[in-house]
Formats: C-alpha cells, structure tokens, sequence
C-alpha cells in the first residue's frame, strides 16, 4: 500500500503547565480516508486535533497538513481545512446564514460566490428553513449541523471533526455519519475524534486508540479485531459471586486454549483460540469452583474488546454496554 | 491588503449585528448610566459644589469632561469582554483556524469599541448642550476631545482584551474590572479638580493617565483655546507613552493565548 499521505505526524507531545496531555503520538492519514481518534475523555484527542489545525504549537515532534509544516507554515494549512469544533461554537445571536457569511468573508471567498455556496451548503445540511433564525432558537442538532456547515464552507482538502455526533440522539447520529461519508467520497480527507466505539467502527477507515495522552493501537477497525486474535468469551457471575472472580480467573489463566483472561464489571472475558475447546473447560473450572455462572455466550471480537486488550480498561467505566444497546 | 478589509470588515459588522440583537444591552449602551451621572450629579451638587473650586460656571459643565473621560474608560475596560466570551465558548478558535491575519479580530474590536466610543460622547456632549453647557471650543474642539477620547480608549481596550486573553476564568476578568475603574474615577479630576484633593490623593491621581485627558478636555469645554492647548499637547505625549504600552502588553499576551 503506497497511498499519498495527507498527514504525517511524528513523535508529537504537548505539555500543559507541566502537565503532559499528549506524548510520543505518531501516525499518518491517508489521502481521502476517514481517519479516527478514539479514547475516553482527556484521552489528548481534541489536543492532536489542535495541533494540527495550528490552534496549539506542540511542545515536541512535527506535523505536516498536505506537506506543510503546523508550525512553520500555518498560514497554508490554514487555506486547506475546515473545523468542526467540539464545543458548538455558535454565535447565539447571529442567524446560520450569517454565520455562513462570516466565514465566506474569512476565507476570503469572493462575494459573487458566496451567496450561491451557502445556499448550497445550507441544503446540504437541512437548515434552509431556519437559515434567517438566531441561533439561539436552534436544537442542539441544528447547531451541529451549522457547525458542519460552517467546517465545510472553505471547501476544504482536510476536515477535522471534534466528536461531531456528541449528544445527538440515533437519527442525527446516522444522518451525520451519511455527511461523513460523503465528504469521503467528494474525496475530502476525514479526521474525526469520538469516544464512541461503534462510531469509530462502522465510520472509520483507520483509526488510533488513544489513552493517557498516548497511542495504544493503530489500524483499521477488522485488523485490529483480527489482531486480537480468536474469539471471545463473556462469563457473567451472579452478584453474589462477584467476590470469586479473580480465583475463578486464576484458575482459568494457565489453561492452553486460553490466550487472555480480563475482568470485567460483570464477571470474566477470555480470548481464546476456538470457544469449542474452551467452553467445556471454562465450565469445569466453574463446577469445580462451585461458582454459579449466570450467563455464558461467546462472539467475534469487538472493538470494545480491542480497546480493552490494549489499554487495560473499558472505553467509558460507568456504563459498560452502553454502546451495545 | 483587499483580504485584510474583507476580514475586518466582516468581523466588525459581526459585533455591530450582535449589539442590535441585544436589544436591552443596546438600550443600555445608548442610553449610558453615565448619563444619567451627568443629569442627575451634576445637578444634585449644584449647590454642594463650590464654583471658585472648580472654577466652572456650574458643576454640571465642570462634571461634563469627567464624564466624558468615564465613558471612554467604561467602554475601554468592558472592551475585552466579547472576545472573553467567544474564548469561553470556542467560537474565537473557530475564528483562529481560518486563514485570517491573527490581529483581524483585535483591529475589528478597536474599530467597534472607538465608534461606539464616540457616538456615546457625542450624545453625552449633547445633553449638556441642553443643560446650556456650550464648548467654549466649538466644532473643532469636539473633534479634539473624540481624539482625546480614541487615543485613551485605544489603550484601555488593548488592557481589557490581553485581560481577556490570560485569564482562567470571567469571574477573574470581572473582579480585576471591578477592582480597577472605582479608584481610577476617584483618583482622577473627573469629580473633584485635583487642587480641591488631599495631597496624598492629589499626587496619585497625578499618575493616572485619566486626570490627563479629563484636564485636557475639560479646558476645551469651559475655557477656550488660549488655556487648553498646553494640556492638549501634554495629553498627547502621555496617551503615547500609555498606548505603547498598553499595546506591547496586549500584544505579548496575545501571542502568549495563541502560541
Ligand atoms: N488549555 C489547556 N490547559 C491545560 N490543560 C489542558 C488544556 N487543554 C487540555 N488540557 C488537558 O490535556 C488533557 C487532554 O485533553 P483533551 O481535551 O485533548 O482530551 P480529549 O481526548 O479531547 O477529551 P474529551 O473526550 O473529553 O474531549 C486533559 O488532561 C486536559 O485536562
Ligand atoms: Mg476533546
């Protein structure tokens, strides 16, 4: 695979007051993909993003945006992409249009021009009834949606999505991840943060996973899952046999057809070589234990799975399923 | 240069257009509390007042100078507050990430401050021409005293605007805001001339660059142009020295806020 790159990041690290968000991180995006960033909140992933939109001058390391230097030559990245910020960064008393207009005047489009762009853009993103509101009388979606708008209207080569589908519910979401996809095929190059996982996996071409200011996994969603190796496991103990977990996955650990062994908030996940093998083992140690299973099923790896195998933990501790319901 | 003006342009009619949606703040911009110093102290201390101390026919064309000078004060401190706002919410980072010159958005809040700036000396100069204050100066010394007016609000809003900038939070903004314009008012001619002063207070007011541009326009309303060019030229050499150094600040916490 020889494709052009659009972004190269080298040994990037920033340091905040002595506190470091981001080290070492390392990567490139390819011309024309949809390139992710995935990790839990204060990961470092709105930090990379703002390096390399020339918002932040990294403490070490470089970064190239289409060949120009973030901080040698922000002028020209500037020229070449579009944001969508994390924050809605909306002003509440201006309507979208103007808005719109705004920006064509800061990207120094020409005025003929404007009218008929932001028309266009407008449709694009479903907002041509509200265009001549503020902003205030907008739904959160809607402003997500101005902030699409607004991170397209320079037409940019690369756009940088800050979780553009926070707190959106299910509908918005998907509408959201169909712009997405066809920014790719218009053939824009797609860097979007997320901590959701199921995002990450059915968006992104490529993706890091992210945690602790540092890079723990990288590649697509199916070679990292096929990384991981074999299937998965799910033990789920009953309440009262939580307290047994870890004697339970002592006893499992050395057995050969098991490659890993990880606890999880409600019992055990086990990657293992062929669940067929491991199935019949997984339950005498449970019977020899006499440790009542509540619950047994076994899957093809997940990115969830991927995240824990890398960094140790799940992507949002409170709510472990949340992203399968 | 042609992308320069589409810049500022568009991001000072973006704080015109925000000011006109506010509809209240609008009210209270125009029809500025400091005019209603000038109604209602000047002509409360009418009497209080003594003349051959202020030297002035009556204290409300004595006050009208200060109040002058506490409008471009007001409007110079409070000038950061926007941009704090759009740092807060990110929409100055949004703003940033286009490939617009870094000082555009400091030039175009100027623009927007020093305009509003004028309009509102005019109007208080207006009521006191209904109050019978005539500036003994005319036409000219009007221009004169907007000038005066710019060149101390040029670098009161750079102050408020690096405040902006460095801060962590707008209760920290507003607390150095509060903290600053009391005692620049009272430690100023605005209210009182500085001979009426106890000494101690009448040497500090002397370093506060405000004393300077009240005792610049205040000849120019009451006296004429014999006795106010002196204070003019001398206003002229101070508020240089306060603007550069009000601008070299700003513009190092600037690069500080954006690097
Ligand atoms: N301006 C700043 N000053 C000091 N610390 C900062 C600043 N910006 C970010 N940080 C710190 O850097 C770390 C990474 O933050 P960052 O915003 O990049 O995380 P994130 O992955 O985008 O998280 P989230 O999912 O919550 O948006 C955090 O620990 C944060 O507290
Ligand atoms: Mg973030």
């Amino acid at each position: 695979m020889d494709r052009a790159v659009a972004i190269d990041v080298s040994k990037l690290g920033k340091v905040f007051d002595g506190a470091t968000a981001i080290e070492d991180i390392s990567f490139q995006v390819f011309a024309g993909e949809i390139f992710g960033l995935l990790g839990p909140n204060g990961a470092g992933k709105s930090t990379t993003l703002r390096i390399l939109m020339t918002l932040l001058r990294p403490t070490s390391g470089q970064a190239t945006v289409l060949g120009h230097d973030v901080v040698q030559e922000p002028e020209q990245v500037r020229r070449l992409i579009g944001y969508v910020p994390q924050e809605r960064a909306i002003d509440r008393f201006l309507t979208g249009r103007e808005h719109l207009q705004l920006l064509a005047d800061l990207y120094h489009l020409p005025k003929a021009e404007s009218p008929r762009r932001i028309d266009e853009l407008l449709r694009l993103v479903d907002l041509e009834d509200k265009a001549d509101q503020p902003a205030k009388t907008y739904s959160g979606g809607m402003k997500r949606k101005l902030d699409i708008a607004c991170g397209l209207l320079p037409n940019p080569k690369v756009i940088f999505l800050d979780e553009p589908t926070l707190g959106l519910d299910v509908q918005s979401r998907l509408r959201i991840w169909d712009y997405v996809r066809g920014l790719r095929a218009r053939g824009i190059t797609v860097v979007m943060t997320t901590n959701y996982l199921d995002e990450a996996d059915q968006l992104c071409d490529r993706l890091v996973i992210i945690d602790g200011g540092r890079i723990k996994a990288l590649g697509s969603p199916g070679e990292l899952k096929a990384g991981l190796g074999g299937d998965i496991v799910s033990v789920t103990l009953s309440t009262a046999e939580m307290g047994r977990v870890e004697t339970l996955a002592a006893a499992l650990k050395g057995h050969p057809a098991i490659r890993a062994v990880s606890t999880t908030q409600t019992g055990l996940d086990i990657r293992v070589e062929s669940p067929e093998k491991t199935l019949p083992a997984v339950l005498e140690a449970a019977n020899r234990l006499a440790c009542r299973l509540e619950f047994i099923e076994y899957h093809r790896p997940r990115l969830d799975d991927v995240f824990v195998a890398h960094t140790g933990h799940a992507i949002r501790e409170e709510f472990p399923n949340a992203e399968e319901e | 240069m042609n992308e320069y003006r589409q810049e500022i342009g568009a991001l000072t009619m973006r704080w015109v257009r925000r000011l006109s949606r506010e509809k209240f703040s609008m009210l209270f911009t125009l029809v500025q509390p400091m005019l209603f110093w000038l109604i209602f102290f000047g002509n409360l201390f009418q009497r209080a007042a003594d003349v051959r101390v202020v030297q002035a026919p009556n204290y409300i064309s004595f006050l009208a100078a200060g109040v002058v000078i506490m409008t471009v004060l007001n409007n110079g401190l409070a000038g950061g507050v926007d941009l704090l706002f759009d740092k807060e919410n990110g929409f100055l980072e949004r703003l940033m990430s286009t490939p617009i010159h870094r000082s555009s958005v400091i030039l175009s809040r100027f623009i927007f401050v020093m305009t509003i700036t004028s309009l509102q000396v005019l109007v208080i100069l207006g009521v006191a021409y209904l109050f019978g204050v005539r500036p003994a100066t005319g036409f000219l010394g009007v221009v004169v005293i907007l000038l005066i007016g710019l060149l101390f609000g040029v670098g009161l809003t750079a102050i408020s605007m690096a405040m902006a900038f460095s801060v962590k939070s707008h209760g920290d903004f507003f607390s150095v805001l509060g903290f600053l314009s009391l005692p620049m008012i009272f430690l100023s001619s605005a209210l009182v001339p500085l001979a009426a002063m106890p000494t101690w207070m009448g040497v500090l007011a002397r370093f506060n660059p405000m004393t300077w541009a009240i005792d610049a326009v205040r000849p120019l309303i009451l006296s004429g142009w014999a006795e106010a060019l002196g204070p003019v030229a001398m206003v002229v050499v101070v508020m240089v020295a306060f603007d550069a150094l009000c601008l070299y600040g700003s513009a190092r916490a600037f690069r500080r806020a954006m690097g």
